[in-house]
């Protein structure tokens, strides 16, 4: 009788991690520790890229501080995402296709998003979502994971076009749980359609830590299961995030179908300002580790021992953003409040007898 | 002009909208090479192209997803979820999606896209097939629920549907599919939305109703004619939002009405119905409203469907009883 075959599970498992490391360009302190993944941006670009890392950790704290005097509504924290959000957006083209979630309006507003739209958005006016026609982005989405099938649907609409365009979408390591997120990627392996799905992996899906998501070692190998290229990336390291977004674009828009990116990052806040408090399931010993590692200081380091940046120059970025975040302020103060009329008249493009009704209704009711 | 089932007339409005735009695009589960487990996209890829009509891999979520996606884009999206039974699986991407967003985006984005499904009692399918989900997406402000009762209007609706820019869930009852045939004609013709057609007319009583029950209100009204009880019947075809014009001048003239549905009577159409013509017709009405419905279970077995579903005799002795009040 022949031997049976022994199979080595663990092995099996340790083999897959191999498959999922952690690309990093710069160490903690800003030295490059990659050459090959350093990309080719010039001075300006990376000045550029500074600035807007820089303009969002602003943002992050005008926004905080707006939030508690009550002249903003909801407000979820960006503040150490500024690499995973900033510099993978900076890879992009203005036409391709943003699908954020709620964590992401930095992204939207260097998209294109007017800020004081953003503000609009934030305190619950629909004057914040009305996008221009060259706006190609969704406002940002709530449910966990609902943008990622949508984002497959505009993937495949892009490619159906012929365009050499993507769709890129955001969610978070609680959102790598969802159906939707599978169904998605899944769906544009399928159809080898122009998306880049990312995971900004921030440690925390509210309260509730990475390691009770799932069993997996990284977020990045779920791509296998939907036979598409999966990547982690240093989420603190601008340089590589800016890397891996652009060669994962570069592979969606030449027709090779998607890319998974796990961006491994951390939010400093909480996961939003309705309530939450970290305290209750983060350390102050893990918060600290994490400081360590911003993205900032990183990034900072590095432009300065190449001569492109000066405490002055961050400086005024700062003043430039409380000016610009001032006077978005301003102008949606003077937004007109909404009427119900007007809701009813968005419900369709043709409108039936129960909406007629109601619009001359409230339209009554509003002029008096 | 042809005489044609409705599963044909369904099949030809998608053919007209294929060849009409190239920006129409049918997908769904086995709707491509299969043509559909009920036949209804037979041949459409033949002649199409698998760039127009598209299997999708198999999950509802995915699927009106990608149709989000593709209608904003700029395509008229045309899902097919294999049985309606199974939209649980998508109501975000329905419900919390699709309907709401040129609401949310202040009417700077629409979103056309037709939701076919097969659905209804009578043809035995397993559990979650048969399903009367209407009145759950009848719930949703911001997408029409569109119900024909025979091949005429199936086609010219789901042609109005596909070239609407506001989405639309399209429903098709399985046992009208093949049940009998009419005249349809060929090329491209359109039956409005959120009008009520007039089945039959009538002037002692009026019955409300939709999809299969149209079939059976007219055979109830045919036996009820023997009897000089003169039935109007008014066939909803599209069931959310209703057009309650149509039924409110008709109550007025026959004042008394019943209304008819195969769903379950708890909430949905009918109750929607009956309180709004208590609202806007009351002093009109010289009986109370009448109800015909499934009862409050749970879609039942196969075997049992012929004791649940509500019939023509039904409909018959509750007319008769609102008739005598």
């Amino acid at each position: 009788m022949a031997k049976k075959k022994t199979i080595d599970f663990q092995a099996l498992l340790n083999e897959v991690d191999t498959l999922f490391p952690t690309y990093q360009a710069l160490d903690q302190d800003g030295n490059v520790v990659d050459e090959s993944l350093v990309p080719d941006l010039s001075d300006e670009q990376l000045v550029e890229l500074m600035s807007r890392m820089v303009w969002s950790r602003v943002l992050d704290q005008r926004s905080t501080a707006l939030n508690r005097q009550g002249r903003l509504g909801f407000f979820a924290p960006t503040a150490g995402q500024e690499a995973s959000q900033l510099a993978s957006h900076f890879a992009f083209e203005k036409e391709d296709v943003l699908l954020p979630g709620y964590r992401d309006v930095p992204q939207l507003i260097k998209h294109g998003l007017p800020l004081y739209q953003a503000f609009l958005w934030s305190r619950g006016h629909v004057v914040g979502n009305e996008y221009k026609d060259d706006l190609q982005a969704l406002p940002p989405q709530i449910i966990i994971g609902a943008q990622y099938v949508q984002a497959a649907g505009v993937a495949l609409g892009l490619k159906k076009r012929g365009k050499k365009n993507v769709a890129f979408t955001y969610t978070g390591d609680g959102g790598s749980s969802q159906g939707d997120f599978y169904e998605a990627i899944n769906f544009a392996g399928a159809y080898k359609a122009n998306g880049v799905f990312y995971i900004q992996n921030n440690g925390f899906a509210i309260s509730t830590p990475r390691d009770q998501q799932t069993a997996a070692t990284t977020l990045a190998q779920k791509a296998v299961a939907a036979g598409i290229p999966g990547i982690q990336v240093d989420g603190m390291d601008p340089l590589a995030v800016y890397t891996v977004s652009k060669l994962a674009r570069e592979w969606a828009a030449n027709g090779n179908g998607p890319v998974l990116i796990e961006a491994v990052t951390y939010r400093y806040g909480a996961h939003t300002l309705s309530g939450d408090d970290p305290t209750r399931y983060r350390s102050k010993e893990l918060d600290d580790e994490w400081q360590k590692k911003d993205p900032l200081i990183r990034f900072r380091n590095y432009l300065q021992n190449k001569g492109l940046w000066t405490k002055e120059q961050e400086e005024e970025v700062m003043e430039n953003a409380k000016q610009e975040i001032k006077d978005a302020i301003a102008e949606a103060d003077k937004v007109p409040k909404q009427k119900v009329s007007d809701f009813l008249k968005n419900m369709f493009e043709e409108q039936p007898q129960n909406i007629q009704e109601q619009i001359k209704f409230y339209e009554a009711k509003e002029s008096k | 002009m042809a005489q044609k089932t409705m599963i044909q007339a369904i099949t030809d409005a998608l053919a007209v909208e294929l060849e009409n735009d190239k920006d129409v695009l049918v997908f769904g589960e086995d709707v491509g090479k299969n043509g559909g487990v009920f036949r209804a996209t037979a041949d459409l890829q033949d002649k199409f192209g698998e760039e127009q009509v598209f299997d999708t891999p198999l999950a509802e979520s995915g699927i009106m997803g990608l149709s989000f996606g593709l209608a904003l884009e700029g395509y008229r999206a045309v899902p097919e979820i294999q049985f309606f039974g199974f939209v649980f699986e998508a109501m975000d991407e329905i419900v919390g999606q699709i309907a709401r967003t040129r609401y949310r985006m202040g009417s700077t984005r629409n979103l056309p896209i037709t939701l076919r499904a097969p659905f209804g009692g009578g043809v035995h399918t397993p559990e979650l097939h048969s399903d009367n989900l209407e009145g759950l997406i009848a719930q949703a402000p911001g997408i029409r629920v569109v119900i024909p009762s025979n091949p005429y209007d199936a086609k010219g609706l789901l042609i109005s549907s596909i070239k609407s820019n506001d989405p639309v869930v399209y429903l098709e009852h399985m046992k009208l599919y093949r049940s009998f045939r009419e005249e349809v004609p060929d090329g491209e013709y359109e039956v409005p939305l959120d009008k009520a057609g007039i089945a039959k007319e009538g002037n002692d009583i009026t019955i409300v109703t939709y999809g299969a029950m149209v079939r059976e209100s007219l055979k109830a009204a045919e036996n009820l004619a023997k009897e000089n009880i003169s039935v109007e019947v008014i066939d909803l075809r599209t069931v959310s939002p209703i057009d309650m014009e149509t039924i409110i001048a008709s109550v007025e003239k026959t004042n008394r009405v019943v209304v008819v549905q195969e769903a379950q009577k708890q909430a949905g159409v009918a109750a929607k119905i009956s309180s709004d013509i208590a609202e806007k017709a009351i002093l009109s009405l010289e009986a109370p409203i009448g109800r015909v419905s499934a009862p409050d279970t749970v879609f039942p077995f196969g075997q049992a469907e012929g004791i649940w579903l509500p019939n023509a005799a039904d409909i018959e002795e509750k007319v008769k009883e609102i008739a005598n009040f």
